[in-house]
């Protein structure tokens, strides 16, 4: 039973939970008509066919995410080898490149017609065949490499907040650093991988843009060929909502994992807690420099020859209009986002009862949807809202009548708070839960609750997490297509706008401009924090 | 006190200034991107006062919202690429049928909807593209020979998931019923050399590089393409002359229902039938002018004379979903 004290949290949690449903339930209610033969068809001719590439590409993006993510982690946050100064913020930057833009760089360096492959042919003869590049493991190994930041970032903090009595401790009691990893920093690290891959895994999932380019067909191109080639919104949403379904079972396996472990929080360490030497350095050097030229020097390098033989000439006065745009809704729909994450996260922590686990579980599906279905879900529910409660009102109050939702800045930022909630939600709940109960308590005693409590203690401690949250969502709403696409009042094109016209006539090396910019603006908090973080632990 | 009186008034007027200007604009929702159709908006501004504004997506999300903001919709006009989604939108009721001696008399009735929702602006062929160095032109004949024995291993396909192919086949279906249509596509894919690719350009370049000898595009592609590199190891090639002709698509829009400047839109959709707006609209992309007084560009017209299929391109939409699924049974992915 909840506490008086704990229900003042509900109805916060609550009307957020309902802002995030109210899309959702849009997909729930297209199961009152079924089409039959949409349906036999897909069963017949596709959905196995789906499910198998989308569990491989889950299972092997999943993998790939962890050793990558972990692995990197471990290596910058705790070991000393040559350059692990700056690749420990350096292998953060491939999360500004949007995967539709990574996937359109990687084909198109390496197909059949691509730089690579030619300039082979002409050294060794026209008969050389390399395996093929719009494969499994293409589309995979793709997304990996733009989806492992959300894992590293996040072990990243992880193994810094343990501190080095634990680890000290466990090298007193004889542990190797191996076995140390394994049976002292991995376990308790857990629950930050485990929401990382989590947030990789949804991504996969909804991933529409650079499957695409591949042209792998996944769930989620399923239900956007049911969409466009079909016309049946219908069918596509009950297929959206099968995949909701899924991510469901994701997300509550992840809660079922983390199962009692508790993020703790020590005195950070002073410095590296190995130093490598020898094979072992070297090594350590080449795999994170390995992953850094993959995932990021090398496409932006590509970007940039095709920036100067194409985009150039497109270079106008217009791209200041873009960033700003592009960093304006960035900005608002971060600080926006964060704020109503914390709010749940401290509802969450405050009322810890099972009706408020389920409300902040539903709070934060919105993540999971393709962008696209939820953008128009999003739209659908806004426009009722408008007809039904807007315009009667604004007749009733005698103003103009007209619609005020659709097509407004606020709707589009409401669309990406339902959209990255999660997003943001996790580093902030992590975070929070590293502060001991025993702190506030501590400070009540000492006269300080309320307000002063939040600024004084609280606060402080809360900032590396919600600067976290909000560069994740930051980033995230620069390269968010499809709902910024739909949502946008007139004028408002960013710079993803203009990647889409430009790849949606498969003009790759024009879309180089905005997608280079998009990366550059998407670059500078992230260094910012990656370089505040270290200083404040390192 | 009079000052005040005064400031009130000019506050009024200017209050009403913006009202009229914004009664006097169109609004549309474009799937044709910003660069293919913001100069032919400019133009209609400088010339009339008009103002245009648009917003750009992909046809399903903004017939979509269309549907949704229904009568409060502010979206005056629907412009798309392929006949099919024009068709579609009729389909859906958010069209208007216009009733225009102007459009009737430029635009010919293969190229528009029956019942006058929607009309064709700017046309493009979809036609077979063959490598110079490998492939005599006298090899080729028809769409439906490429799924010859001949040609095992030699093809290239983009995606069934483009419309443009969905419309293809739609097309084929109308003339040779489902059969044997799917007896053609299923050569096809049992020739494909390689994975179907996700956009025409890159098909192209396949062609190019040596990766497969012919394949199936749309012509502003090739007239891009070929603009950036003129030493382009691929040329165009207009199939089934001998009987229908060459499949032609077509860029188009229509008026919406609830248009709140419905008369302006109507006047805009006009103008972009005549001789300037139509030179414009399809110059942007290498497109045939949709208005047949209106020569195309020297580049489009440099690929000569065809002869076009007459199948009204309301079948497109017609047969899409059927195409496509008979699409996804020959496994042309």
């Amino acid at each position: 039973m909840a506490h008086p004290a704990q229900r003042r949290w509900y109805p916060i949690a609550f009307a957020v939970a309902l802002l995030v449903l109210l899309p959702l339930s849009v997909l729930l209610f297209s199961w009152h008509e079924v089409d039959r033969q949409i349906w036999a068809h897909l069963w017949q001719t596709q959905l196995m066919r789906l499910i198998g590439n989308t569990l491989m590409l889950v299972l092997g993006v999943g993998i790939g995410v962890t050793l990558l993510g972990v692995s990197l982690a471990w290596l910058t946050s705790l070991c000393e080898f040559p350059g692990r100064r700056w690749l420990d913020w350096a292998l953060m930057l491939p999360f500004a490149i949007p995967a539709y833009v990574l996937a359109f760089v990687f084909v198109g360096l390496l197909d059949f017609a691509g730089p690579v492959q030619s300039l082979m042919r002409e050294w060794f003869g026209a008969d050389l065949r390399l395996p093929r590049v719009r494969s499994t493991g293409g589309v995979i190994t793709v997304l990996i490499l733009v989806f492992y930041p959300y894992v590293y970032l996040l072990a990243r903090n992880a193994f810094l907040a343990q501190g080095k009595g634990l680890m000290e401790a466990a090298r007193v009691l004889g542990l190797s650093p191996w076995s140390a990893f394994w049976r002292v920093a991995l376990p308790m690290a857990r629950p930050a991988i485990g929401a990382g891959l989590a947030l990789a895994i949804m991504e996969t999932l909804a991933d529409f843009g650079a499957v695409s380019v591949f042209n792998f067909d996944t769930f989620t191109t399923a239900i956007y060929k049911t969409w466009y080639s079909f016309y049946s919104l219908t069918s596509a949403t009950q297929l959206a909502s099968l995949l909701l379904l899924a991510v469901m079972l994701v997300l509550y396996g992840e809660r079922r994992a983390r199962g009692a472990v508790r993020p703790v929080s020590e005195r950070p360490r002073g410095k590296a807690l190995y130093q490598l030497k020898g094979a072992q350095a070297l090594a350590a050097s080449v795999w994170c420099g390995l992953v850094f030229a993959c995932a990021f020097v090398i496409p932006v390098l590509q970007l940039l020859v095709w920036f100067w033989q194409r985009g150039r000439f497109d270079l106008d006065e217009r791209y200041t209009g873009l960033i700003l745009h592009t960093l304006y809704l960035g900005g608002i729909a971060a600080s926006v986002t964060v704020g109503v994450a914390l709010l749940l996260a401290f509802a969450r922590r405050m009322a810890p009862t099972r009706l408020m686990r389920t409300t902040v579980g539903l709070a934060n599906l919105g993540y999971a949807l393709p962008g696209s279905m939820l953008a128009v879900a999003i739209m659908l529910a806004f426009s009722y809202l408008d007809r039904q409660l807007v315009i009667p009102l604004s007749d009733w109050l005698g103003g103009a009548g007209k619609p005020l939702l659709l097509g407004s800045l606020s709707a589009l930022l409401l669309a990406y708070l339902i959209r990255f909630m999660a997003v943001a939600y996790g580093p902030l709940e992590n975070s929070l839960a590293r502060i001991r109960p025993s702190l506030p308590e501590a400070s009540r005693s000492l006269g300080v609750g309320g307000v002063g409590l939040f600024f004084r203690v609280y606060l402080p401690l809360l900032v590396p997490g919600a600067l976290s949250a909000a560069l994740l969502v930051f980033v995230d709403v620069l390269k968010e297509m499809p709902a910024t696409l739909l949502m946008r009042p007139f004028g408002w094109d960013t710079l993803s706008v203009r990647v889409f016209e430009m790849t949606s006539e498969g003009e790759w090396a024009r879309a180089a401009l905005p997608a280079l910019t998009l990366v550059l603006v998407g670059l500078l908090p992230v260094i910012g924090l990656i370089r505040r973080s270290a200083r404040r632990i390192g | 006190m009079q000052a005040s009186k005064r400031l009130f008034a000019a506050l009024t007027l200017t209050a009403l200034a913006g009202a009229v200007q914004a009664a006097d604009e169109v609004v549309v929702y474009s799937s044709r991107i910003d660069e293919l159709i913001k100069p032919v908006f400019d133009a209609y501004t400088a010339k009339t006062g008009v103002p245009v504004k648009f917003i750009t997506d992909k046809e399903a999300p903004l017939l979509a919202r269309l549907k949704a903001e229904g009568e409060n919709t502010p979206a005056d006009m629907l412009i798309t690429v392929d006949a099919g989604n024009l068709w579609q939108a009729e389909q859906e009721g958010v069209l208007k049928p216009l009733q225009s001696a102007v459009i009737a008399q430029n635009i010919p009735a293969q190229y528009r909807s029956s019942t006058g929702s929607w009309t064709g602006l700017s046309l493009r062929a979809r036609t077979i593209v063959y490598s110079t160095e490998r492939v005599n032109p006298s090899e080729l004949s028809t769409y439906e020979a490429l799924a010859d024995k001949n040609w095992e291993g030699r093809l290239c396909l983009r995606t069934s998931k483009k419309v443009y192919n969905q419309s293809l086949t739609a097309t084929l279906i109308e003339t040779h019923g489902a059969a044997k249509t799917e007896e053609i596509v299923k050569g096809w894919v049992n020739n494909l050399a390689t994975d179907v690719f996700a956009d025409d350009t890159a098909l192209i370049q396949a062609i190019d590089a040596g990766q497969c000898d012919a394949g199936i595009v749309n012509t502003y592609y090739f007239g891009r393409l070929h603009k950036q590199q003129p030493d382009l190891k691929a040329k165009l090639f207009w199939p089934n002359q001998a009987d229908r002709g060459v499949h032609v698509n077509l860029s188009g829009a229509g008026v919406t229902k609830y248009a709140p400047h419905a008369e302006q839109a109507q006047q805009l959709l006009e103008w972009m039938t005549t001789e300037e707006a139509q030179g414009l609209f399809a110059g942007l992309n290498q497109e045939f002018p949709a208005n047949p007084q209106i020569a195309p560009s020297a580049e489009v017209a440099a690929w000569g004379v065809f002869k076009a299929d007459s199948i009204p391109l309301e079948v497109a939409g017609k047969r899409q979903a059927e195409a496509t699924m008979l699409m996804d049974r020959a496994g042309w992915n």
